[in-house]
């Protein structure tokens, strides 16, 4: 539809450019909201943590906000807070991510703290040794949650001689092993506008944010900001590998089937993505939803996914099962892989998903913080100012030939990690 | 503001519609009065197992076809049941909206509940609930929600109780849906890219000729006051001591609801009211996060109450800090509640509460979905003014108000606290 069409973000109407110190900014005005949304991204991740002080970098994020040189832990929240306005981080293997939505008149502060907690923060002994313990506590409601320690077991199966492998928040002992002098350490080495993304969407025109960009971010310099080592290749299963997880006392068991996907530059991806959302996302969670939940009753949920990162990718699919039930969904989920990788998708099948990924675009773009998101996207993967307005040819290009290429590449019913906790 | 278009068919069905026409999108809620309060002992669970038959197909709409029908068109749909309400929304690209409308209102009448698929979809919400029961904060939950409420329907959990799970048979089904989802019990509600009175007149096509029915039973059992604080403790797996605090807190409709609003506010932060889209503000200055988590007591506290047609709780959730005890917290809470009811707050503070809420309706206008969500959620406990006029009553709240209604929510003795408490089970992977 035309309308839709134009109301995609393109070249026409996405700003990009690349401060002198690196920093990658993108912004999209949208009229018809009285706030903006923000998000980015630096190149701090939980890949540059060693083994004994794993959980560092996510840490060093959630402790930005517990002081600066020149504000406390209470005048930061409380100038936040006051207006409404809210800003966070957080900390994947790659990067250290933040997000921030004011009402558009009150950017420019939230830009001032934006800039304060990353290039200032003060690391106050008191409050590093109150976060310690509130991740710690996270971590043993994560040891409690099935879903949690089945999705662990099943990174560290498939990224077996990975750095995947590790969770980013790390383990109660090497959270112990963090000092406070290594978040001053890694945010040190670290944090600086080399590979830094920056966007904000809503009501502001571009020339703004960019003004605001060099006026608070434009002298940041941080000349020795490490790269990051190349990654091992996967390795990948050469047989069906089976691990359970026991979590006491709980009345549901989680259940991850999977091996490695497609990574996100990969060619065959938008196939894949598309096999995946007839396998386990189309209607009521596709075929996957279709088997476990409409027709046998054995979950409330069952679904699958494609994660794909920069260079690997997982897809798996999850589901909720009572502990008696487990071995039935097992079964029926397997037979269900095994269908699909011998026949592939139906055109009817393939045509469906087609259109549901060409007709929700407008919906997952609607709000300032999708559209914010999606051009962060395009950014992290390179995929173009256009990649929105091209997507819905893109996605009718693919055949049912291609689909199934995909789905034989990377799903073997004899090669996959299946792993249970609870 | 845009005009909100309010119109009843002679069925009882009540019309809200509001033209928004910043991107393609139609937003469509159908929302019923009924919830977990209309069940009754036996029953419980009963209206949320309706809504889950309700995506079962109808004789026109078979359950295959719907789903793909509407993902197909890029639309995302779903159904919520609480307290007091179910509701059932799509939001789609406008000029595929009619599928919606027509779902909709041949469902309110024809859905099939065969027995067949009633067992089929009995496991399912079985194995809904025991996702639930997974959560140290569900099973706390529901034990203090049930010791707030010994007589009102109030008492039970939306899912309902496993042994009522297992009985409810597919008559008993049907019967809740024939009572129930009938028109003059119902309120449409569409936000979006479309013109009034074509969407009127095409509403009226579909909807004009559903008979209204008689008006549905409800249980009328008002909670009695409670004459002292109640105890109790949960025992289950896991490391972490989590206590709960619930008052008898007001409707949304009540006149002091605003002043609670505000005290919130204050409190523990500002409850996040947009059901759908952005909007949620942290509450690290709020006094119960100095006074417990600044203070080493709990590694996490939050609170709020959540609008209701009869009075339900202002409950507050504190995550214990590994090294210290309930009691310590409870102590700290009540200090600081003492401090709400001997205290004025200042009009700074006040003022601080509205433009919060102001931010966080700006954040939630920039989804359909939610606006359109407001249009009938708001029905639902009172009127769409009260959505209208919330910044301007929020506006008159005045420190008294908040000092008096602090004093009157806040009475130790129709409190009811939890304790969930780590029964030691060994945890160990294999």
């Amino acid at each position: 539809m035309s309308r839709a069409a134009h109301s995609l973000p393109g070249p026409g109407d996405i700003f990009r450019a690349v401060t002198g110190n690196g920093i990658t900014v993108l912004a999209r005005t949208n009229p018809n909201s009285p706030s903006i949304a923000m998000g980015g991204f630096l190149q701090a991740g939980s890949l540059f943590d060693s083994d004994e002080k794993l959980g560092l970098a996510d840490f060093t994020s959630a402790a930005l906000m517990r002081g600066t040189a020149k504000r406390n832990f209470y005048q930061i929240n409380d100038a936040l807070e006051s207006l409404g306005a809210a800003l966070g981080f957080g900390c994947g293997a790659r990067t250290t991510s933040f997000s921030g939505r004011a009402l558009s008149e009150d950017l420019p502060l939230l830009f001032e703290l934006l800039s304060d907690c990353l290039r200032a923060p003060a690391f106050p002994p008191e409050y590093v040794e109150r976060l310690r313990a509130q991740l710690l506590t996270g971590l043993s409601i994560r040891e409690q949650d099935t879903g949690d320690r089945a999705d662990m077991a099943f990174d560290e199966i498939i990224y077996a001689n990975h750095p995947f492998r590790r969770p980013d928040d790390g383990y109660p002992e090497t959270i112990q092993a963090i000092h406070r002098d290594d978040l001053a350490d890694f945010h040190r080495r670290h944090y600086g506008p080399r590979g830094m993304v920056l966007a904000v969407v809503g009501a502001i025109e571009p020339p703004q944010v960019w003004g605001m960009v060099e006026r608070f971010l434009g002298d940041w310099a941080n000349p020795d900001q490490p790269p990051y080592h190349a990654l091992p290749a996967l390795e990948p299963l050469d047989a069906i590998t089976r691990r359970h997880v026991t979590v006491a006392g709980k009345s549901q068991t989680s259940l991850v089937v999977g091996c490695h996907g497609p990574s996100r530059k990969a060619d065959d991806y938008l196939a894949a993505s598309l096999a995946n959302s007839v396998l386990g996302q189309f209607g009521m969670m596709g075929r996957i939803g279709d088997v476990v939940r409409e027709r046998s009753g054995l979950a409330y949920y069952a679904y699958s996914s494609l994660s794909a990162g920069l260079e690997t990718g997982t897809w798996d699919i999850s589901a909720g099962v009572n502990p008696a039930n487990l071995e039935r969904a097992i079964d029926l989920i397997l037979k269900e892989v095994a269908l699909f990788v011998e026949q592939g998708v139906s055109e009817q099948e393939l045509r469906d998903s087609q259109d549901n990924f060409v007709g929700r675009l407008p919906l997952s773009l609607e709000s300032n913080g999708g559209v914010a998101n999606a051009l962060l996207n395009i950014e992290r993967y390179q995929l173009g100012l256009d990649h929105y307005q091209t997507f819905e040819e893109r996605v009718r290009a693919i055949t049912p030939e291609q689909v199934h290429q995909a789905i034989r590449r990377h799903l073997n019913p004899e090669r996959l990690a299946i792993v249970t906790a609870g | 503001m845009t005009e909100v278009t309010q119109v009843i068919l002679d069925n009882g069905l009540k019309i809200l519609l509001k033209e928004i026409h910043t991107a393609p999108l139609i937003s469509h809620w159908l929302w019923y009065r009924v919830g977990s309060k209309d069940e009754p002992s036996g029953k419980t669970g009963i209206s949320h197992w309706v809504e889950h038959m309700q995506f079962k197909g109808t004789p026109q709409f078979p359950a295959s076809m719907l789903d793909k029908a509407i993902a197909r068109e890029g639309g995302t749909w779903n159904a919520f049941t609480f307290l007091d309400w179910t509701t059932y929304y799509e939001t789609m690209p406008a000029a595929k909206i009619d599928l919606a409308l027509r779902l909709e209102a041949d469902r309110m009448l024809n859905s099939a509940f065969d027995p067949a698929e009633v067992e089929s979809e009995r496991t399912v919400i079985l194995s809904e609930r025991e996702g639930h029961e997974n959560e140290p904060s569900f099973l706390l939950g529901e034990a203090v929600q049930a010791a707030c409420f010994r007589v009102h329907p109030y008492h039970h959990e939306v899912i309902g109780d496993t042994a009522d799970l297992h009985a409810i048979s597919a008559a008993d089904l049907r019967q809740h849906y024939q009572s129930y989802y009938i028109p003059n019990n119902a309120v449409l509600a569409l936000a979006g890219d479309f013109d009034t009175d074509e969407m009127l007149a095409r509403l009226t096509e579909l909807y004009g000729a559903i008979p209204a029915g008689p008006p549905p039973p409800r249980l009328n059992r008002p909670e009695p006051p409670r004459r002292g604080e109640t105890r109790l403790e949960v025992n289950g797996p896991g490391e972490t001591t989590y206590v709960q605090i619930a008052y008898p807190a007001l409707p949304g409709a009540h006149p002091d609801f605003y002043a609670l609003a505000v005290l919130d506010s204050l409190l523990a932060g500002p409850s996040n009211l947009n059901m759908f889209g952005g909007g949620g503000i942290s509450n690290r200055t709020s006094r119960l996060y100095h006074a417990l988590v600044e203070k080493e007591l709990a590694v996490g506290v939050h609170g709020g109450s959540v609008t209701t047609i009869d009075p339900f709780l202002y409950s507050i959730t504190l995550t214990v800090h590994p090294q210290r005890s309930p009691d310590e917290c409870l102590a700290a809470l009540d200090a600081e509640i003492a401090q709400m009811q001997e205290q004025r707050v200042s009009p700074e503070e006040i003022a601080r509460a509205i433009k919060q809420a102001r931010a966080m309706f700006a954040f939630g206008a920039e989804n359909i979905t939610n606006q359109a969500f407001w249009l009938g959620y708001s029905e639902m406990f009172a009127t769409y003014d009260w959505f209208l006029t919330y910044l301007e009553h929020l506006a008159a709240v005045t420190p008294e108000d908040v000092r008096r209604v602090a004093g009157e929510t806040f009475r130790p003795e129709k409190r009811v606290v939890g304790v969930y408490r780590p029964d030691g089970s060994p945890v160990e992977a294999e």
